[in-house]
């Protein structure tokens, strides 16, 4: 309850304190003043002892920070990211649907997909598209190994392993949602697709957001897994540059970096959207 | 009059469960039937299976001389495609237990939905409309409220007046007052006295004896997935002829 509710309670007539009533004495918390002293000293230590190690070369990371290279890495780390999750959600709706129908086969199939793309390593999987052309040389009379460029390969792989979890993700938000609403939603002859975009998931983006957007963050710095089969995201580019210059400590900073401030950045955008999707509900501000 | 809800010989089981075993009932327009019985007595079943959200077994089911949920073609019943049965299910207003409001929409935005969306009606006619919905219910001054503001009571005021959005030729309330708080009981069923007093056609499933007793043209009473009797409230709740009757009603009166 506000403050300004309680004031426009009318106060009670005011009964005398008996002068000896005695004084409530909070409890000391000295335990809690010992480990903030305690967790704070390791802290400063911990930060004292990177900034004034001479090998993580502060200077060779601020020459390589805002490089053309590194740029052009990040960027490619950003778009791959928004390509991947755009695609996963889509095919991973798409396979919640399945999984929440009233068909058999279409929730079995659904199903499946989701036991076989959890259990391969995202590792594993890029590397056998990688290496598709091995089962099938060629597709429709191309070489396979034309038709597939490793980026190509990154945002297939990726795409199928997100939407794998996607699909979790959102037919747990859809289950959040009460059974009744649907109904509310039928009697007023709502239509399927009026009663899916209007009514169920703004709901179900209430339960959707947070795990999306820790699969967002997940996936940003995922994308680096895709240096491995020599695609030129932020890491890659970093050690495209330490492997000549041998600098491995600062420009593994350099990407890390990158990788804490777009974090940062979604986190940011995460709280508002969460902000949005909260109207009606009790957090809502 | 002419029959506004033609059910004969209704029909319905969850699994082994039978839960309709045999309904007939007319209810004529302009008229309150008012259903009552004990809990798990196919009440709000019957209720459900008028508007097609539950779909029969057997029997069937005419509302406005309209079949419900089929087509008839020869000596047999086909399904109606879901776009029809929605279709269908706009002339019928449907007032549920536990409101069922929509939590991300504001009070306006409730009532103006199914207008708009399913009736493709003009959105600033159905927003001016929609207010003097909310004015007639009391909540005139509620519109950009979310649901969650509300008490039960205006909750399901502003339900009413959603369903009343549509224009409906017919009004279902399943149990309207049974999630409310005792003190806000009243203000609902001013509503419905309301909406009784102008001739909508409603049927009513209740618990409230006295409210049965004032309002209702008919009363009905069930029992077992059976009606067991019905009639004027006097002759029903007065002088019960079944025994099924007279216990239900020592019971709650």
């Amino acid at each position: 309850m506000s403050s300004d509710t309680l004031a426009k309670v009318p106060t009670a007539p005011e009964i005398p304190e008996p002068a000896d009533a005695p004084r409530i004495v909070p409890q000391r918390r000295y335990g809690q003043w010992a480990a903030a002293v305690v967790v704070l000293a390791l802290l400063g230590f911990a930060v004292n002892s990177v900034l004034r190690n001479e090998a993580f070369h502060w200077d060779v990371v601020a020459d390589y920070v805002t490089s053309a290279s590194i740029l052009r890495g990040l960027w490619l780390t950003l778009w791959l990211t928004a390509v991947v999750m755009v695609l996963g959600f889509a095919l991973g709706t798409l396979l919640a649907a399945f999984r929440l129908s009233a068909n058999p086969v279409l929730r079995a199939v659904g199903w499946g997909y989701v036991w076989l793309f959890r259990s391969i390593p995202i590792l594993v999987q890029l590397l056998l598209w990688f290496n598709i052309g091995a089962l099938y040389p060629q597709v429709l009379g191309v070489k396979t190994v034309d038709l597939l460029s490793p980026v190509a390969v990154a945002i297939i792989g990726l795409t199928l392993h997100e939407a794998a979890y996607a699909a979790e993700v959102v037919r747990g938000g859809i289950l959040s949602v009460d059974r009744g609403q649907i109904e509310a939603a039928q009697a007023l002859g709502l239509s399927p697709g009026r009663r899916w975009w209007r009514i169920v998931l703004p709901q179900a983006m209430r339960a959707i957001v947070p795990p999306a957007g820790n699969m967002l963050i997940g996936t940003l710095k995922g994308t680096s897994i895709v240096s491995v089969i020599a695609v030129n995201d932020l890491l890659f580019s970093a050690q495209l540059i330490y492997h000549r210059t041998y600098q491995v400590i600062p420009l593994l900073m350099v990407a890390t970096l990158w990788y804490a401030v777009v974090t940062s950045l979604l986190g940011i955008g995460q709280h508002y959207v969460e902000r949005h999707y909260a109207r009606g509900t009790e957090n809502a501000r | 009059m002419s029959v506004m809800v033609d059910i004969r010989s209704v029909h319905k089981s969850f699994g082994s469960l039978d839960v309709l075993r045999g309904i007939d009932l007319q209810v004529r327009a302009g008229e309150v039937t008012v259903v009552l019985g004990p809990s798990g007595s196919g009440k709000s079943t019957l209720l459900r299976t008028i508007n097609h959200l539950e779909k029969v077994d057997r029997g069937e089911i005419s509302v406005d001389g309209v079949l419900m949920g089929y087509r008839r073609a020869g000596d047999k019943l086909y399904e109606l495609r879901e776009r029809e049965v929605l279709r269908q299910r706009t002339r019928i207003g449907f007032v549920f237990q536990n409101f069922h409001l929509f939590p991300h929409l504001t009070v306006l935005e409730n009532v103006v939905e199914a207008p708009v969306s399913a009736l493709k009606r003009p959105r600033k006619a159905v927003v001016e409309r929609a207010h003097r919905l909310l004015e007639r219910v009391g909540l005139g001054d509620k519109a950009d409220a979310y649901p969650r503001q509300l008490s039960g009571g205006q909750q399901q005021r502003v339900a009413i007046a959603r369903a009343l959005a549509l224009e409906p030729t017919l009004l279902l309330f399943d149990e309207p007052t049974s999630a409310l708080d005792p003190e806000l009981v009243g203000e609902v069923l001013d509503v419905i006295r309301d909406l009784a007093a102008q001739g909508t056609t409603m049927i009513v499933v209740t618990h409230e004896i006295a409210f049965a007793r004032e309002v209702a043209d008919t009363v009905v009473f069930m029992a077992d997935g059976r009606i067991v009797e019905q009639g004027p409230p006097d002759r029903v709740l007065g002088a019960p002829r079944e025994e099924r009757t007279r216990a239900f009603l020592a019971k709650v009166l």
